[in-house]
């Protein structure tokens, strides 16, 4: 991907690679599993699309399709990547690479079916996984806010449309003009990787 | 006491000599002489039928024979209000004309036309020969400044605050030190030469001076920037630095002041000044904190006494100020603090009245305030004791705007190591370009006491020379410099839906990302207290079932009620405001054709039973979401509390609407003509019946499309027909499917009951309904 020039420095990849030996059990491959088990994604309500984006071949390579029972340290290290900060001083066309592989990789996580667009119904499914901390409160308004959300992707991206024409989905192009007003670049990052100096890793239980 | 207080105010002369000693910012009431008043009072002749002693009067009438006064005139018991009336309406009527004017407007700030119609006054003042009023201390601090805090840390942007949090701090406290120092120690070598008067001033007058000239003044920035509409980040960065530079003011004023009148500073005291700067800050934010959270809790228990909620959000927050200021404390982080805590759990409460309200007269009260302080300003230069010393002033004015241009760019180049998002030159520009000083740093030297501060004089010479340069040049070229460096500047960019959806996919994105690095970052914590606050704080501190509600359902409500009531003012008619995207309707996102590549997968009779129960609650659901959402049918009150009650019509609603479904194809009258709408509003069933009609036919096919293309397949009568597109066979569709229907009766599963809330629609038929439907064709 188009993220080669933030490279991840030697003493990350070091703690990251312990970070992976402890998650595997020392073992050369992480499978599902051994993401469920880490106790503070308990509470994530979008744990299981996190813990499927690692196992997504879409996000190894430009061209992979389908997803992996396990990974090695390499598609770990991969993922992880997507998380880097930009570099301060890069080119806008760079600027611009960096944020398509960003919201590629969300894009990814909403195309469950990876027929490049996000249905309502795989929309509808995002929203109700975000509120479904909130019990049945969330989840009867979720499908609401879905089709408001999809209703305005429709109007900006395609514009006025006749009673008959249907909007297939939110393809990727239109992705990257709904939210074109966040700056993924800079809000996409975990500070962990900019961090020269070595971060202590939590020993969780396992 | 307090009119005594306001009589001083006015009778001030130039020098405040008669008043007693003053010690830092608070000046204690009490001990303010009642003299002036009982002087006027035994001025005023004795013909005024309102007197006091009217008792002598009485006397005096029977024994004079006085005539009856049929008209009389005592101005010296209206005198005071009175005149701070005559003031307010002239600062308001000067914003008026102000306004008036478009093409002054845009080249001079609000801020340099106040002060030079201030001017004006005090010279007009003068001429007639009274002495103009001085902009006293206690007034500014006391009623003037806290609108304007209020206002501002009321609406302060949170989420933006926060994530520069590290940034501002920088500047507010390295930066204001560093400056203060800078100027303070400079001005101390420039007064030591030969050939100025100025052997006089020592060290540590020189540093108070240094210390208060040194702080940027949020009066002022916020007068500037608000008209140059600079992108968020300068702004928070600016302003947050205006706000909180204030303890670090308070802190060093206390100290210097204290040590001129010790006459010797020791390590101590300096390492005492740190724990005095840590206290002033942490405590006021403690203090603020903790009348936020005693207003959140009361407005818990407003519901019935909805008119009175916007006061008690003022008087909490106001007192909050005073109980700081009460210990020497930072009144203004504590009045930051206060408005910051409670405005989530507040609005949560409170009903959308009262929020206006609250809304427009912070507004209201911080803009008189402000004008006045400029005006005042303006008065106070004419009248205030002048002593001017060419080398102190221009030193004064060298030194401060290369003080700032210094710290600014050695304060950016170690910040920028730590940011994210690095602060360009042209940043870098803005942010020394726009520390501006004002009615603050003026206030705090007229408080100082001139038998320890002989050259006191000097100072307000010189404080107000710097403000009216700042003022006058920095305020009005930042304008057209803001615009030469091209500076970003505000998007007005509607918040939209997806945007919101997104930040909180991303932020429980990033915090399962650092749960699986192991990291505990950034977004661990803030998820944390997220947490926390919704599983504790939001319990206690938030009415009934909104305690529960999570932040994008919250949202999303939010964005609903402004539609409707854009909906409503525009006149409800079938042309939905511009918020909404009214070019394209839920048809078009609905699937209508099977897609091609899905896979259709052979089921048993079993499953496809199982299916077609959870897509027929789904589906029903899915009718009532669309509902909720289609600006057509919420034409009910959108000003009444929350939607509670639209939804409890919706439910009556519903009985009316079973009968309207046998005219499906009858196009409703023109029922959201604008004046029948408004005549009709929350009142006429009609209203909802009738609209609810037209979009059924629409609603309908979408359920009936192949959303569920296993049970569709699988039975064979039906994929023929289900696979039919859309148009005018819905109705065919309908009616030859007795089955089809039959997945539109209404399943009446568990989780629906409870949630009452948000399940009725209009279009939403009873089971009894859908029967009906299967005997009798929908075709006329």
């Amino acid at each position: 991907m188009g993220l080669e020039q933030n490279e991840v420095s030697l003493e990350q990849i070091a703690i990251l690679h312990n970070r992976f030996k402890q998650l595997s059990q020392n073992e050369e491959t992480l499978r599902r599993d051994d993401l469920k088990t880490i106790q503070d994604l308990e509470s994530n309500p979008i744990r299981y699309q996190i813990i499927e984006a690692f196992f997504d071949r879409r996000n190894f390579q430009k061209d992979g399709v389908g997803s992996v029972e396990e990974i090695g340290f390499e598609e770990f290290l991969t993922v992880m990547s997507y998380f880097r900060a930009p570099a301060h001083h890069i080119t806008e066309e760079q600027r611009e690479e960096i944020r398509r592989a960003k919201l590629r990789f969300l894009f990814n996580m909403h195309d469950t079916d990876n027929d490049g667009t996000i249905t309502l119904e795989e929309y509808r499914h995002v929203v109700e996984e975000l509120l479904s901390r909130s019990g049945a409160l969330g989840r009867e308004t979720a499908k609401g806010i879905a089709d408001a959300a999809m209703l305005e992707v429709a109007s900006i991206s395609v514009g006025p449309m006749a009673p008959d024409e249907f909007y297939e989905g939110i393809t990727f192009e239109h992705f990257l003009k709904i939210l074109k007003g966040i700056e993924i670049e800079t809000r996409m990052h975990i500070r962990f990787l900019n961090m020269d100096t070595a971060v202590f890793c939590k020993q969780h239980s396992v | 006491m307090f009119i005594c207080f306001f009589k001083n105010f006015f009778f001030t002369r130039t020098t405040p000599l008669t008043n007693p000693q003053i010690s830092g910012k608070t000046r204690d009431l009490a001990t303010l002489p009642p003299l002036h008043w009982m002087q006027s009072n035994e001025e005023t002749p004795p013909i005024a039928f309102s007197k006091p002693n009217n008792g002598d009067e009485k006397n005096g009438n029977k024994t004079t024979k006085k005539s009856f006064p049929v008209l009389s005139l005592n101005y010296e018991n209206v005198r005071l209000p009175f005149e701070i009336s005559l003031w307010v309406l002239l600062a308001s009527l000067m914003k008026l004309g102000f306004h008036l004017m478009p093409r002054l407007s845009s080249i001079v700030p609000e801020s340099c036309l106040l002060i030079v119609v201030g001017l004006l006054v005090g010279g007009l003042i003068k001429l007639v020969g009274k002495a103009p009023p001085v902009l006293e201390s206690n007034i500014f601090f006391f009623y003037l400044l806290p609108p304007i805090i209020l206002d501002a840390g009321y609406f302060l942007p949170i989420r933006q605050f926060t994530e520069n949090l590290g940034t501002i701090l920088m500047f507010a406290v390295v930066g204001t030190l560093w400056n203060a120092f800078f100027v303070g120690g400079l001005l101390y070598g420039v007064c030591q030469l030969e050939g100025t008067n100025l052997a006089g001033v020592n060290l540590l007058s020189c540093l108070l001076f240094g210390s208060v000239i040194s702080a940027v003044d949020p009066v002022a920035v916020l007068a500037v920037f608000e008209e140059i509409h600079i992108n968020e980040l300068l702004h928070i960065l600016v302003f947050g630095e205006s706000l909180l530079n204030d303890a670090v003011t308070v802190v060093l004023y206390h100290l210097f002041e204290e040590f001129t009148n010790a006459g010797t500073i020791t390590v101590t005291d300096g390492f005492l000044g740190i724990v005095c700067f840590l206290v002033v800050s942490l405590g006021g934010i403690v203090v603020g904190a903790i009348y936020g959270i005693l207003a959140a809790f009361t407005s818990r228990f407003t519901s019935h006494t909805r008119v009175i909620e916007p006061l008690f959000i003022f008087v909490y927050s106001y007192m909050a100020y005073l109980s700081a200021e009460v210990f020497h404390l930072s009144g203004i982080m504590a009045l930051i603090a206060c408005g910051a805590v409670m405005r989530p759990y507040v609005e949560a409460n409170i009903s959308h009245k009262s929020h206006t309200t609250i809304k427009y007269f912070l507004k209201m009260w911080s803009s008189v305030s402000d004008t006045l302080i400029f005006i005042f300003l303006g008065v106070s230069t004419v009248a205030g004791p002048h002593e001017w010393n060419w080398i102190f002033v221009v030193a004064t004015l060298v030194f401060c705007l290369v003080a700032r241009v210094l710290g600014v760019i050695g304060l950016t180049f170690v910040i920028n190591k730590f940011r994210i998002v690095k602060l360009t030159s042209k940043d870098q520009f803005i942010i020394a370009y726009g520390g501006l000083r004002g009615a603050i740093a003026f206030s705090l030297v007229y408080l100082l006491n001139p038998k320890h501060f002989p050259m006191r004089n000097m100072f307000l010479t010189a404080i107000i020379t710097v403000i009216f340069f700042t003022v006058f040049v920095q305020g009005m070229t930042i304008r057209p410099l803001v615009d030469l460096l091209a500076v970003k500047k505000k998007q007005e960019t509607k918040r939209s839906i997806n945007e919101e959806i997104h930040t909180q996919f991303l932020d429980h994105l990033l915090t399962g990302i650092e749960d699986i690095c192991g990291h505990y970052g950034h977004h661990h914590w803030k998820d944390k207290l997220n947490r926390f606050n919704k599983k504790y704080v939001k319990k206690c501190l938030i009415a009934g079932e909104r305690s529960k509600e999570p932040q994008l359902i919250a949202f999303y409500h939010k964005m609903e009620m402004k539609q409707a009531i854009e909906l409503v003012e525009s006149g409800g008619g079938s042309k939905l405001p511009s918020a909404m995207p009214s070019t394209v309707s839920m048809q078009n996102i609905q699937p209508k054709k099977p897609p091609q590549d899905r896979a259709l997968p052979q089921l048993s009779k079993a499953r496809e039973e199982e299916i077609r129960k959870i897509l027929r609650t789904n589906l029903q659901r899915t009718r009532q979401r669309l509902r909720s959402y289609n600006r057509h049918t919420l034409i009910a009150d959108p000003f009444e509390d929350g939607l509670d009650e639209i939804l409890i019509k919706r439910k009556k609603m519903k009985e009316l609407e079973k009968k309207m479904n046998n005219y499906l194809t009858v196009p409703a009258p023109p029922a959201d003509s604008p004046s029948v709408a408004r005549a009709r509003l929350a009142s006429d069933p009609q209203a909802w019946g009738l609209k609810s009609v037209t979009e059924i036919p629409t609603i309908k096919v979408e359920l009936v499309s192949p959303q569920n293309p296993e049970s569709v397949k699988v039975v064979d009568e039906f994929s023929k027909k289900g696979s039919q597109p859309k148009g005018s066979e819905e109705e065919g569709g309908l009616t030859m499917r007795v089955p089809s229907s039959e997945k539109q009766r209404k399943d009446k599963t568990p989780d629906e009951e409870p949630q009452p809330r948000f399940m009725r629609c209009l279009s939403d038929p009873g089971p009894a309904a859908e029967d009906e439907d299967e005997d009798e064709p929908f075709l006329p």
